[in-house]
């Protein structure tokens, strides 16, 4: 399967990353690649093989409805490029309309 | 560019050739004590971040573990609405990038939600209807992003981030903005009623999103929807579908092509204005969360569930009527609320005069509470049964008994009810020479009205038995009373 510059456009804004035209062409040699291995496992005939969802047999892995405060909020925020007091601060995320 | 819909009354006559159709997505927040899978506490109203560990945040090399309160809850509401349970569930990861949940993802169900078809009774007012639901899914919620609070930056509170929702799903099936208000306000009911969810829309606990669209009446293909997000009022949610109907009827009517779009509602003038022009085509690429077994509920264990819910308002309403005798609107009173389902349950305990115990309740009850802010069970359920037995009896009339006994007794609580009607001074009497005394003192006091009743208008008794309750202060016992009346009339 051709992987197309469009393709590649459309996967970086999903995933909010940007790429200059050099790494678009490192990344389209990559992706064929990868797809190209996908195409490769397709040829096995899994006709009658459940889909394999979960790695191991564990079934109803769960948690008691009880509160652990594991960490401080001053802990939590430790790691947040920018705070301001009790908040974690980002870049703004809606546009704001100038109409 | 973002313009906000022109509202345009359609006429009326053109409004009639069309029919809307709605469906909703309404999201309720369990009322666990932690989140959906992780042991932060599932609260309202801490400081912002409060509630926050490394699962919440996303940090490298963490293990969600599912908690096993939503699961309950979740198969509780399903059962609650007629759905069936889908025993092997597992969650799907739902990708987006948005700085309100960390992880990059919303851990979701995507093929297969908790609880598949079902439906929920309305009450409109050309009768019931059951209202299809397509499904109810688990998912996490995200946290709360606030901005305008900084010219360039939003503030990040991730204490939301995580805590349990349903989604419950309707299918494309209402048809008006009345029917839709009934729908949210009963589903609102049975949350409260099953106490999975507190219902609090103005605090977020329940947000409901509207798909709005209309077509042609007789059409069966659906028209092109908007979805109206974040409606968080009754209110809001039938205000925010009339705006709607009204606006695609509006550019219909005026040849213009509808487009899909997401809206949101301005409560400050109850229009709906564009956020989104056309739907960005959203990918979600959905995969099964592998850090999250499976949950396989067996049989036993829904229907255990299901022996341990309380009788459903929608159950006790038909009963109420089909074995108790009483009519539609003492049903749907009793019924509103749980907790006076259940005093009413209690007071019937104590006696089989169910009309006399909903009319007590639906009535004095119910404006005690509301003028004097008393709660249900001031009057214990047997207090209140001792007093329509004495109002049955004949011992006190019920306007005495409503308007007297019952503040007497909320605040002496312990003395006997018939101490304190005597105290009172309101106990009936059936002392024929009393009762004579009082009859005759109304007839000699009213010669006028004496003498129409015996040129023939017979309708003038109520007006003497009124006055002999009066003059009585409400203690003649008004059954001997007419009859003493007709016979002193008759001479």
């Amino acid at each position: 399967m051709e992987v197309t510059s469009e393709m590649i456009d459309r996967l970086a804004v999903l995933a909010k990353l940007k790429f200059s035209e050099e790494e678009k062409k490192e990344l389209n040699t990559d992706l064929e690649r990868m797809i190209e291995f996908v195409e490769k496992l397709k040829e096995v005939d899994t006709t009658g093989t459940e889909p394999l969802l979960h790695i191991t047999d564990a079934v109803n892995v769960l948690r008691e409805d009880e509160v652990k405060q594991t960490i401080t909020r001053q802990e939590a925020l430790l790691n947040a490029p920018l705070t301001d007091g009790n908040f974690i601060k980002v870049p703004k995320v809606i546009k704001k309309e100038t109409e | 560019m973002l313009t906000k819909g022109i509202f345009l009354p359609p006429m009326s006559e053109a409004a009639q050739k069309y029919e809307a159709v709605i469906g909703l997505e309404v999201h309720a927040r369990l009322s666990t004590k932690s989140k959906l899978f992780c042991s932060d506490a599932n609260s309202y109203g801490a400081a912002p971040n409060e509630n926050v560990g490394v699962i919440t945040l996303a940090h490298p090399g963490i293990l969600p573990k599912t908690n096993k309160k939503a699961i309950e809850y979740a198969v509780m509401m399903g059962i609650a609405c007629n759905c069936s349970i889908n025993q092997k569930n597992y969650f799907a990861r739902k990708h987006y990038f948005y700085p309100d949940l960390p992880k990059g993802f919303q851990t979701s169900q995507h093929t297969v939600p908790i609880c598949g078809p079902g439906f929920v009774t309305i009450k409109t007012s050309t009768g019931e209807r059951n209202v299809k639901l397509h499904h109810i899914h688990l998912e996490e919620d995200a946290g709360k992003s606030i901005h305008d609070m900084d010219e360039d930056y939003s503030y990040i509170d991730l204490n939301r981030a995580g805590t349990p929702l349903i989604e419950i799903v309707t299918e494309p099936d209402m048809h008006s903005a009345e029917e839709a208000g009934l729908f949210v306000t009963e589903l609102r009911k049975l949350v409260r009623w099953i106490n999975v969810c507190d219902g609090n829309m103005e605090e977020g606990s329940m947000r409901c999103d509207a798909n709005v669209s209309i077509r042609l009446k007789g059409e069966t293909k659906l028209g092109t929807k908007a979805e109206v997000k974040n409606l968080n009022s009754i209110r809001n949610v039938r205000k925010a579908i009339e705006f709607e109907i009204d606006r695609m009827i509006g550019m219909l009517e005026r040849g213009e092509k509808i487009y899909q779009q997401t809206r949101s509602f301005d409560a400050s003038n109850d229009t709906t204005f564009a956020i989104r022009e056309k739907e960005e085509a959203n990918d979600y690429r959905y995969f099964p969360e592998p850090d999250l077994p499976p949950v396989s509920l067996s049989n036993e264990y829904v229907i255990n569930i299901k022996n341990n819910l309380p009788a459903l308002p929608q159950v006790l309403y038909k009963k109420y009527q089909t074995e108790f005798g009483l009519n539609e609107y003492d049903a749907a009173q009793l019924t509103l609320e749980k907790e006076i389902a259940d005093y009413f349950e209690s007071v019937i305990q104590h006696t089989t005069n169910y009309k006399a115990a909903a009319n007590w309740i639906n009535g004095p009850i119910k404006q005690l509470i509301n003028e004097e802010g008393i709660s249900l069970n001031t009057v214990s359920a047997n207090r209140l049964a001792e007093m329509i037995e004495i109002v049955d009896k004949g011992e006190v009339s019920f306007s005495n008994a409503a308007s007297k006994l019952l503040p007497a007794i909320i605040k002496n609580n312990t003395e006997s009810i018939a101490v304190l009607a005597s105290q009172l001074n309101i106990i009936q009497t059936g002392d024929a020479g009393q009762l004579q005394e009082w009859v005759n003192t109304v007839i000699n006091k009213m010669p006028e009205k004496v003498a129409e009743y015996k040129k023939g208008k017979k309708g003038l008794i109520g007006l003497f038995v009124g006055e002999v309750k009066k003059l009585s202060k409400g203690r003649a016992d008004l059954k001997s009373v007419t009859q003493l009346l007709e016979d002193a009339l008759k001479s």
